[in-house]
């Protein structure tokens, strides 16, 4: 089984020295970066026909940048988030040789770096594979990036640490011969507990349980976001670990065997099980489940080694809590505070191990600078025990075990860096998708629109007002949902809306979506001028503010409203609408031409796109 | 490691260096630091620091004479840079070497316009001031100067070109124009037809210029053969592409022109230029 190649070898001349991560896969392969460059070359040669060339690069983590095939987005797999200093600081020269001086964190825990020429694109892969990062099947009809919830491992919630398991699926399936052509992209979401992460909205969904003393997972099936969207389906009530890979492989055999391969618009495996019924593909999933398990060779299956990917002791050990108390997490605090209790209040919350701390970095929309990313390295391995940090699907960086005396340093480090806003677990972190800055399929400018967000709730102090805090705004460009709207307590997906002969950025807004073991996906409500959504959702703060009489969030008022429950004014989606429209109404263009520009441009809006290519 | 500077004497006049011009070292393109060091001791280079006046006031190599890159930029016109070179001390082939605390890229605009008026043996500093200080290599904060040379002008047309030259190279297919800017500059406009080629992308890594082995591989996936004529340009004066000159010179391309009036020149000129309009990349950067 040489081909099985999940044994990730590297070439030994690549200068890999991260002694400190030894026991960490290295991902990446320098004969990769030779051959891709070897491919351009064909292709610009015309030895390559497009089509071939294309799903190779795909294949390779480079998808094309918009209206220009001359560049890519070259994505980075960071498998679980998980992601160690010298990579980071690896990360910044590329993003500076390479790219344009910043790198962006995705909602699925990738880091992107855009704008990059297809001829310098090896030279990216070489240098992240010196790194042990790659790029190998970030895109394309893969195993995409598997991810792990930012907490898993601290959290107080959950059963046990499910990283080493994250990263064991990873390693098992990347560069697997059974998966290198399959009918679409394959997302394996874990979580830590019913809380947190996404495991309800990928095509593999794991959430860590455990019965008489036996670990093990509820795996969810077939669910996802996109311009239609399904939650995932409890395959039993319980899967033992030891049954794990045969229950991916199982699913996956069966999606490459069923799955759709001529509608592109409906070959997800959601798709399939929407077809088939979900009691009909549970029962062909746990029948193939039995062959797995009757015909893969224990050699097979000893590749799947979660021992490999166990942490060496690495969790600092506990803290006596009496020093290490943070009151200032629990209390109120006020805009016009110490900017520091500030930051304490909406970016940092305690681990399960008494006295250790994780922080969130505030990222506007993901974006962070080379010179950030740098300094940033030098915290985490300063500041942080376990010396790495985890990419967050809020596009944010969490990093854990801070011992509360290491606080005020960390805080200042990254003031002295401008990454020291606050609100990274509230309202004001938005959510953008890449949108018109690079993406073929967008819309609208959904990314610097999450940052006008941002920019303006922390002004207005927003972050502070912890009525608002568990409400989540989330922003695509297009219907397809990168920025995962569907899961945002207010979501909005970009559109165009013609007045007459002209057309004008929209957003199409969605009440009531959350995430975690009970997901549930957004409703939508009503279109809104892209230029009109920052006053529309201050408008439904204010709606709620009015409603005194209401105890709760404003994610618990919207989701009464969702649900027809609302008490007082407001009583349902109708009842919303109403008293929305004046605001989302679309003035005519001779008297407000504002409204029928985007963000970032100053000419006259119109929706251009190219073939999508996260669906080739 | 500051050499002594008890003396109130607030120049010194350097006049023992051997004129002996069959001894003149003949220096690579790129000068490293063990050698600069010790043509220093041997009192048989000319050292010139391109930084401010203030900084060099302050500090800088030993033995090495003040030419503030804003003022070679003044006029920037072979008979000022004779004269510039004149009043350094600098006879014809005497050995230059270059450096500031910028990346190279002053550096490098300074020592190309040495080598425009004939004067070849100029080579670049592999690293900048503050690395040779983290290094503790000798420093001294007396200023230093040598007594007035003679020095010819014999224009080296080969590496120079204006915006007649590129835009007569923009048709030519073994002629490539290469913008030396951020990328995201270049994507706002640049000269049609150019290739962006970063200053990040040649320089880096604790020296000022990549290893040659990188650089001509990125040379090699971008399709462009040793042969190819490259022209380099950036956003006004010519540094970040006097860097790109120097890196590619290292990396054996044989034809390398600046266009070192760049694209300040090229727009006031009004000639057109290449947009990418159809993204909103700007909003992707975090500065
Ligand atoms: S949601 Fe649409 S616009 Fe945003 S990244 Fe995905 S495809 Fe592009």
């Amino acid at each position: 089984m040489t081909d099985l190649n999940v044994e990730a070898t590297v070439n030994s001349d690549s200068g890999l020295t991260r002694s400190s991560t030894k026991q960490d896969p290295m991902w990446g392969k320098i004969e990769e970066s030779e051959n891709f460059a070897k491919n351009v070359k064909h292709f610009r040669q015309k030895k390559l026909a497009d089509d071939d060339f294309r799903r190779y690069r795909l294949q390779h983590g480079a998808y094309g940048s918009r209206l220009q095939p001359n560049y890519s987005m070259v994505r980075i797999k960071v498998p679980g988030g998980l992601i160690y200093p010298d990579q980071l600081e690896k990360i910044a020269s590329l993003s500076e040789a390479f790219s344009i001086g910043s790198a962006h964190i995705s909602t699925r825990q990738n880091i992107q770096l855009h704008w990059v020429q297809l001829e310098d694109v090896s030279e990216v892969i070489r240098g992240l594979a010196e790194v042990g990062l790659t790029t190998r099947e970030a895109c394309g009809n893969t195993v995409r990036n598997v991810m792990c919830s930012h907490l898993a491992g601290v959290c107080p919630n959950e059963k046990f640490d499910s990283t080493p398991y994250a990263k064991a699926i990873a390693r098992f399936f990347l560069r697997n011969p059974m998966c290198q052509n399959l009918p679409r992209k394959f997302k394996i979401n874990c979580a830590c507990c019913e809380d947190h992460g996404l495991a309800r909205i990928a095509d593999i969904g794991l959430i860590p349980s455990i019965i008489d003393g036996r670990r093990g997972f509820r795996v969810y099936l077939g669910g996802g976001l996109g311009a239609a969207s399904f939650v995932g389906h409890l395959l039993e009530d319980f899967t033992p670990e030891s049954r794990l890979l045969a229950t991916c492989m199982a699913t996956i055999r069966l999606f490459d065997r069923h799955g759709n391969r001529e509608n592109m618009a409906r070959n997800r495996m959601r798709y399939l099980v929407q077809e088939l019924g979900w009691e009909k593909f549970q029962k062909l999933v746990l029948k193939e489940r039995s062959i797995v398990e009757m015909t893969t060779s224990t050699k097979t299956a000893g590749l799947f080694d979660i021992g490999a990917e166990q942490e060496e002791s690495l969790s600092p050990r506990a803290l006596d809590i009496k020093t290490v108390k943070l009151p200032i997490i629990e209390e109120q605090v006020l805009p016009d505070g110490a900017p520091y209790q500030r930051w304490l209040h909406g970016n940092v919350i305690a681990q399960k191990q008494p006295g250790y701390f994780t922080t969130f970095i505030t990222l506007a929309a993901g974006d962070i600078t080379a010179n950030q990313l740098r300094i940033l390295a030098g915290a985490i391995r300063n500041l942080s025990e376990e010396a790495s940090a985890r990419n967050t699907p809020h596009q944010n960086l969490a990093i854990r075990y801070v011992t509360a005396a290491n606080l005020p340093q960390l805080y200042s480090k990254l003031a002295s860096i401008g990454l020291a806003n606050p609100g990274a677990l509230t309202i004001s972190s938005a959510v953008g998708c890449s949108g018109t800055t690079s993406c073929n399929l967008a819309i609208t400018n959904s990314h610097r629109l999450a940052k006008e967000i941002e920019y303006r709730f922390l002004e207005l102090g927003l972050d502070t007002d912890d009525s608002l805090r568990d409400t989540t705004i989330k922003i695509s460009g297009c219907p397809n949902s990168c920025g995962q709207h569907e899961i945002a307590t207010i979501g909005f997906f970009g559109g165009a809306s013609r007045v007459g002969a002209t057309m004008a950025p929209t957003y199409t807004m969605l009440f009531g979506g959350d995430s975690g073991e009970f997901s549930v996906l957004a409703k939508p409500i009503m279109r809104v001028p892209a230029k009109r959504v920052i006053d529309t959702i201050r408008r439904i703060i204010e709606l709620y503010k009015e409603e005194r009489s209401f105890g709760g969030s404003l994610k618990e008022w919207i989701d009464k409203i969702v649900r027809g429950e609302g008490i007082g004014k407001v009583k349902d989606i109708e009842g919303m609408k109403k008293l929305l429209s004046a605001i989302t109404q679309l003035p005519p263009a001779d008297q407000e031409p504002e409204m029928y520009r985007d963000y970032g441009n100053d000419i006259k809006f119109s929706a251009k796109t190219a073939r999508g290519e996260c669906a080739a | 490691m500051k050499s002594d500077s008890t003396s109130p004497i607030p120049s010194k006049e350097n006049s023992a260096e051997s004129s002996d011009d069959s001894q003149v070292t003949q220096l690579p393109i790129v000068c490293n630091v063990m050698l600069l060091s010790d043509l220093i001791k041997k009192n048989s280079v000319r050292v010139v620091d391109v930084r401010r006046e203030e900084e060099y006031n302050q500090e800088h190599i030993r033995s090495a004479v003040s030419l503030p890159l804003a003022k070679l930029l003044e006029h920037d016109s072979p008979t000022d840079t004779r004269e510039i070179l004149e009043n350094l001390g600098v006879g014809d082939g005497y050995p230059v070497v270059v450096y500031d605390d910028t990346f190279g890229a002053l550096a490098a605009r300074v020592a190309w316009s040495f080598q425009y008026i004939g004067h070849s043996n100029t080579a670049l500093l592999e690293t900048t001031f503050g690395q040779w200080k983290k290094m503790g290599l000798e420093t001294e904060s007396i200023p230093t100067s040598f007594s007035r040379k003679q020095h010819s002008v014999n224009i080296n047309h080969e590496i120079y070109a204006d915006a007649s030259y590129v835009q007569a190279a923009q048709n030519s297919p073994d002629k490539i124009i290469i913008d030396s800017r951020e990328r995201l500059n270049y994507l706002t406009e640049h000269i049609p037809g150019a290739k962006n080629m970063p200053y990040t992308m040649v320089g880096g890594n604790g020296s000022i210029i990549r290893n040659s082995e990188d650089i001509e591989r990125y040379i090699e996936n971008r399709g462009i053969s040793h042969d190819t004529e490259i022209i380099a340009y950036c956003g006004s004066v010519g540094t970040l592409s006097g860097l790109t000159y120097y890196a590619l010179k290292q990396a054996g391309v044989k034809n390398v022109r600046l266009y070192s009036k760049s694209f300040k020149e090229w727009k006031s000129l009004g000639k057109p230029k290449e947009e990418i309009n159809d993204a909103n990349y700007w909003d992707l950067s975090a500065e």
